[in-house]
């Protein structure tokens, strides 16, 4: 059974491994000779500056519990939404259905999600906003390209609010003998999933030679995405003592949402290079956009959330 | 007093709202004067492009604004001449008051720089509409000034005319290359220029 400084213990390690990052990443720069600057090293610093804040955040949040964690994801839900519709090509006639996007499904899923209702949170956005939305966009009297501007609409609904909203519902599930240390669960989703975007990102600056698909992503390479997977996966395996998972069990669920998060961020980088940009946004230093961090966790939430509903619930 | 306050709130409040990012393209933020002139589909247009120029561009840059809209007395009258101290024009071409031309010309004479949107009204369509001719009698009369072309990218998407509510999107503005006039230049040739100019900053239609 895990004890309460479980979530204590595991933020200072994450804090400490941080505290490592930054020192590498200052010896790298140091090294670096004199009136020298590269770009990639300085990407490396600003990348882990914002982890600080990242990780912050997210402690603060836990700090808070249940509804600081809600918040927090209802946040970046909003400013992932922001970012994706302010690069989809939508119509005038599309205004009205965007506001009840942003004004009305995005909190009303967190509300739900706040009641613990999941009869009605799993279906909200995919019935009732699905129906919903291309009704109200059909008030707009615009028929040019109608199929597509409604497509694009409930597209970047269920990516970015109703996929994300899964890491805050795991606080909803009820674990026999696991009961309130679910915030652990969300943990070990987001730091198995981050750490594999990382662990991608090393891999394959040090190793990475085949390039994946560099019609859709010129910076993925084959290493990247297998020594950074079976590392995160690793990492996942060890984690399970915080999890209702034994270690197999957590090492399986790792390898699970790490594959399917690389491809969250695969999907979202084909939509950047459709619409001719590199990131979705300059919100987070280094890292691009907000959706830039989370695609992958949009992808990965609701598998992790049905893979432990449907055996561990 | 107030007024100041106010207008550090409004412009904190439009980056707030719309995300405002200013992509310096073509040129610099620099003290010079110049005419920034940009696509129009809001009434928040010149509130952006006012709000992402540096406060020290800021405090010298005036609007260029329909009387017939702003001056109908109390609030909006108080905001546009006191906030953002715009120069108001009369748009009506049986106007028996003071030539447009001749009233930005005598504000850029003064040393502050303009915010004009040369297609002269708001535009609902999708594309730029054709420029009015002010903008070419304009250089005419200072051809010393640098002419800003600005693109504003999703505002009017933010808040359509007449729509009730803003829709929270991310804007950018990109400042492309300054022009100014040829010495042989035409009428047609110079607002042509300054169209593309304008044009060429506007992302790929889908």
């Amino acid at each position: 059974m895990p004890s309460d400084h479980t979530l204590f213990n595991v933020f200072a390690a994450v804090f400490a491994a941080l505290a490592l990052s930054s020192g590498i990443a200052a010896v790298l720069k140091w090294r670096l000779a004199p009136g020298a600057s590269s770009a990639v090293i300085d990407n490396l610093n600003a990348r882990i500056n914002a982890w600080w804040w990242m990780v912050g955040v997210l402690a603060v949040a836990f700090w808070i519990g249940e509804g600081g964690i809600i918040a927090l994801f209802a946040v970046i839900s909003f400013q992932a939404l922001r970012e994706y519709i302010s690069l989809t090509h939508t119509r005038r006639g599309d205004h009205r259905a965007l506001a009840w996007c942003f004004f009305f499904f995005l909190p009303a899923q967190y509300v739900l999600i706040a009641s613990h209702w999941y009869g009605l949170f799993s279906i909200l956005i995919p019935v009732y906003a699905f129906l919903l939305l291309p009704i109200s966009a059909t008030l707009g009297s615009d028929a040019e390209r109608f199929l597509e501007r409604a497509a694009k609409v409930q597209w970047g609904l269920m990516i970015c609010v109703y996929c994300i909203s899964h890491v805050p519902a795991l606080l909803t599930l009820e674990i026999p003998g696991f009961e309130g240390h679910n915030a652990q669960l969300i943990f070990f989703l987001v730091l198995t999933v981050q750490s594999s975007d990382v662990f991608q990102y090393v891999w394959g600056k040090l190793f990475g030679k085949r390039k994946l698909a560099p019609a859709i992503s010129p910076s993925k390479t084959l290493e990247g995405l297998v020594g950074g997977v079976l590392t995160s996966t690793a990492l996942g395996a060890a984690l399970f003592w915080m999890t209702p998972f034994t270690a197999w069990q957590a090492a399986l669920v790792a390898l699970t949402i790490n594959i399917v998060g690389f491809f969250g961020g695969f999907v979202l980088s084909a939509i950047k290079r459709d619409r001719g940009v590199k990131d979705w946004g300059t919100l987070i230093e280094g890292h691009g956009g907000m959706l830039d961090r989370v695609d992958s966790i949009s992808f990965s939430a609701p598998i992790f959330f049905h893979i432990v509903r449907y055996w561990w619930v | 007093m107030i007024e100041k306050l106010f207008a550090l709130l409004l412009c904190h409040f439009a980056k707030l709202l719309t995300g405002v990012r200013p992509l310096w393209q073509g040129c610099a933020p620099e003290p010079r004067l110049r005419v920034y002139f940009a696509n129009h589909r809001s009434h928040g247009d010149f509130v952006v492009v006012w709000a992402a120029l540096p406060p020290e561009l800021r405090r010298r840059t005036r609007p260029v604004a329909g009387a017939d809209y702003w001056l109908n007395g109390g609030f909006k009258t108080w905001l546009i001449n006191k906030v953002f101290h715009a120069v108001l024009v009369d748009r009506r071409p049986e106007r028996d008051g003071p030539n447009p031309v001749d009233q930005m010309a005598e504000a850029l004479r003064a040393g502050d720089s303009l915010i004009l949107f040369p297609e002269g009204t708001r535009n609902l369509g999708e594309d730029l509409q054709p420029f009015k001719s002010g903008i070419y009698h304009l250089a005419c009369q200072m051809p010393q000034v640098e002419f800003v072309p600005v693109w504003i990218e999703n505002l009017g998407r933010v808040m359509p005319k007449g729509a009730l509510v803003p829709v929270p999107l991310l804007c950018t503005l990109t400042f492309g290359a300054p022009l100014t006039l040829q010495a042989d230049e035409t009428k047609p040739e110079f607002i042509d220029r300054a169209r593309s100019a304008l044009l060429d900053l506007a992302p790929p239609a889908n």
